[in-house]
């Protein structure tokens, strides 16, 4: 061998041998003494103000469990959050729950989209880590037989029907077209939607699809357009509903347009501008100041994040809290001990009172209704609860 | 009929913001056989930094008619992607340029992926809303309706399309940016300074994305860090369409695009009994790009590429 050859070889050897050292050393460190609670959710993307929001309900619970000193097994029990972003991307929720799987989290709190909660509940399911969804309402998540799956607001069949009748009884919508954004939980709403509205009397004139990355409806609105329609439903979220509301009104459509708990938002209202006026939206549970807890923990939330609530902080807040419950009431953070505790626990949170059904939804869930008014939502009503 | 009419409207005001893209992508490609993946981006860039621009403005409260404010931030948001164009051929394609044909290649879809991150960092993850400084009152066109921004689009990339080919036929940079394309070597060998010819060509092309990312956000009233690349996706689509490294295809495949997609997703759903829906309208548009590329290569206005020596 040439010298030259013996010195690059030698130098390859050396690097290789730096950077494995570099990747075990970073592996070992001192062993983690808290507790860590998993936070899966979008907090990048359309929908990130969610996801982040989400977050924010879940750091809010655990501070404030630190601070209460909990004892948990004999020992003081220290709470950390791990958050994972799933970038609402249905290919991402499972990889990011095999990272909080792999990271040995006690209990998840997520995700915030049915499109990437349900995919992710077969990983925790399998690994026999509590579930609790803040906001994912597709019927499918609590339906597939996994003891570990709970959501603390009402489902889409519930929504679907509460939407479907609202539009034919009480809107006196007779011919309806339903645009959907394809996702789990667009698709899912929309279908219940439709169900309900034909069960009512409605007609459904046409049902339209988009993307959950498009801003651009125009094509899909004038066909609709042309079909008249007394109301236009859309199942997705605020970032599609807030630059379609506009696009209906700038093409001149009358019709009424109504979403689901995804455009029941203040993106909503900031996005579609002053086209946002009388859109109808429904949104699980009930408004924040009819809330038991709800504006003790609306004004906690604005003390320590300088930002409104979003959505479903106060459901992640819950969430996260009588997931803690669980593990008080078990005196250990062993899911095989908490989980059946946590299937059957009566809690006292700030949405009202967390108690799951058979299923791990949440026995008397609500759906309440609200219409766009001057740049804000004005609460209507309330179904069921 | 309206209904018809409103959707070759829709087609006309999409496929414009493609075209004007679409050049950028095609003249990259035509003087240094470059898909500059992140000229996407930087029609994103235009059209963030013109929101931060009239945001500032509005701020400030200076009490200026909200038209001069749209120009002003135009203006900067042009300048912006006039510096960040050649510095991303000067820093990221200018080291590569004998390197083989994949490197420039990554390097440019690093590039877009870094300008995304940074767009994220700086203007956060959310969807902004574009304040709308022209108020887009829709007008009726029998019976179809279409608002002022959007009229404002078809216009304004009319007339930077035609000041294009001005620019290229009529002038001497135009004739020495032809030159470059056809033959560098050889163009070098006659005068040219190649290396102000592809800045000059990344500087322009990012003008015209500067002019498109603006129009965009001020069509649909939003502005967000990702929204640069299905949206360079589809005008890298159209350029290739019309004819990669072609001026006029890129405008004829930008154009047509947008109504394959506008069309598309209005009939498909009708033409197809309900069996695909109105999401398969990207499905549809790529359909129609493979079956022209099978029938013709080099795309619709392709000519064949000459022989380099």
């Amino acid at each position: 061998m040439k010298e030259g050859d013996l010195s690059v070889h030698l130098k390859t050897a050396v690097v290789g041998a730096a950077a494995a050292l570099a990747l075990v050393l970073s592996g070992c460190g001192k062993k983690d003494e808290a507790i860590k609670i998993g936070h899966a959710g979008p907090l990048t993307g359309p929908v990130a103000h969610l996801g982040k929001d989400n977050e924010n309900g879940v750091r809010l619970a655990l501070d404030e469990a630190n601070a209460a000193n909990i004892m948990l097994g004999g020992k003081k029990a220290t709470f950390a959050m791990q958050s994972e972003d799933d970038q609402a991307d249905p290919k991402q929720g499972p990889i990011v729950a095999q990272k909080l799987v792999d990271a040995k989290v006690a209990g998840v709190i997520g995700h915030l989209n049915s499109g990437t909660t349900i995919p992710a509940s077969k990983i925790y399911h399998d690994a026999g880590i509590a579930q609790i969804s803040p906001s994912a309402t597709n019927v499918t998540y609590t339906h597939q037989g996994f003891k570990t799956a709970f959501r603390v607001m009402a489902n889409d069949a519930q929504q679907g029907k509460v939407l479907g009748d609202y539009a034919v009884h009480k809107l006196g919508a007779k011919n309806i077209a339903i645009i959907d954004d394809r996702s789990a939980y667009g698709q899912g709403l929309a279908d219940e939607f439709e169900k309900a509205a034909k069960a009512a009397g409605g007609q459904v004139v046409t049902r339209e699809f988009t993307g959950t990355d498009k801003t651009d409806f125009n094509a899909i609105l004038t066909s609709i357009k042309g079909k008249n329609p007394d109301l236009i439903f859309y199942g997705g979220m605020d970032s599609q509903s807030g630059p379609m509301m506009k696009q209906i009104k700038n093409l001149g459509i009358g019709a009424k347009f109504l979403t689901g708990d995804g455009g029941q938002t203040a993106e909503f209202l900031k996005l579609a501008g002053d086209a946002a006026e009388g859109a109808y939206a429904s949104s699980p549970g009930v408004p924040l100041d009819k809330m038991p807890g709800g504006k003790a923990f609306a004004e906690k939330y604005k003390a320590k994040f300088n930002i409104e609530i979003q959505l479903y902080a106060p459901y992640a807040y819950d969430a996260a809290n009588v997931l803690l419950e669980a593990m008080k009431k078990a005196d250990s953070t062993d899911p095989a001990k908490y989980l059946p505790i946590l299937a059957g626990i009566s809690y006292q949170g700030v949405t009202g009172n967390v108690a799951f059904d058979e299923n791990g939804d949440i026995k008397g869930g609500s759906i309440s209704l609200y219409q766009a008014k001057g740049g804000k939502w004005e609460y209507l009503d309330t179904v069921g609860g | 009929m309206d209904i018809f009419l409103q959707q070759i409207l829709n087609g006309l005001v999409l496929g414009s913001v493609y075209a004007l893209v679409a050049l950028g992508y095609t003249m990259v490609y035509g003087i240094l056989g470059l898909i500059n993946f992140a000229h996407g981006e930087v029609v994103m860039v235009g059209a963030l930094v013109s929101l931060s621009v009239v945001e500032l403005l509005l701020g400030t409260n200076l009490g200026l008619p909200a038209p001069l404010l749209g120009v002003v931030a135009l203006v900067v948001a042009i300048g912006v992607c006039m510096a960040l164009g050649f510095s991303i051929e000067r820093i990221a394609y200018r080291p590569l340029r004998r390197a083989p044909r994949l490197a420039p290649l990554i390097t440019a879809i690093g590039v877009s992926i870094l300008l995304q991150t940074l767009a994220m960092l700086i203007w956060g993850r959310r969807y902004h809303t574009v304040p709308a400084l022209i108020p887009p009152t829709p007008h009726a066109v029998a019976g179809a309706t279409i608002t002022n921004v959007q009229i404002l689009i078809i216009v304004v990339s009319a007339l930077i399309m035609a000041g294009l080919m001005g620019l290229v036929h009529f002038t001497r940079l135009g004739r020495a940016m032809r030159a470059t394309a056809e033959n560098p070597v050889v163009a070098g060998l006659m005068g040219v300074n190649i290396n102000r010819i592809i800045s000059a060509t990344f500087v322009i092309g990012s003008a015209l994305a500067a002019v498109a990312g603006v129009l965009v956000s001020s069509n649909y009233g939003v502005a967000h860090y990702y929204m640069g690349f299905v949206l360079g996706l589809k005008a890298f689509t159209a350029a290739v369409l019309g004819g990669i490294g072609n001026l006029p295809g890129a405008m004829v495949g930008g154009l047509l695009l947008g109504l394959i997609e506008s069309l598309g997703a209005g009939y498909i759903g009708d033409l197809t009994g309900g069996f695909l829906g109105s999401h398969y309208q990207d499905v549809f548009a790529f359909l129609v790009l493979i079956m022209v590329l099978v029938f013709r290569p080099t795309g619709l206005l392709g000519e064949r590429l000459s022989e380099r020596a």
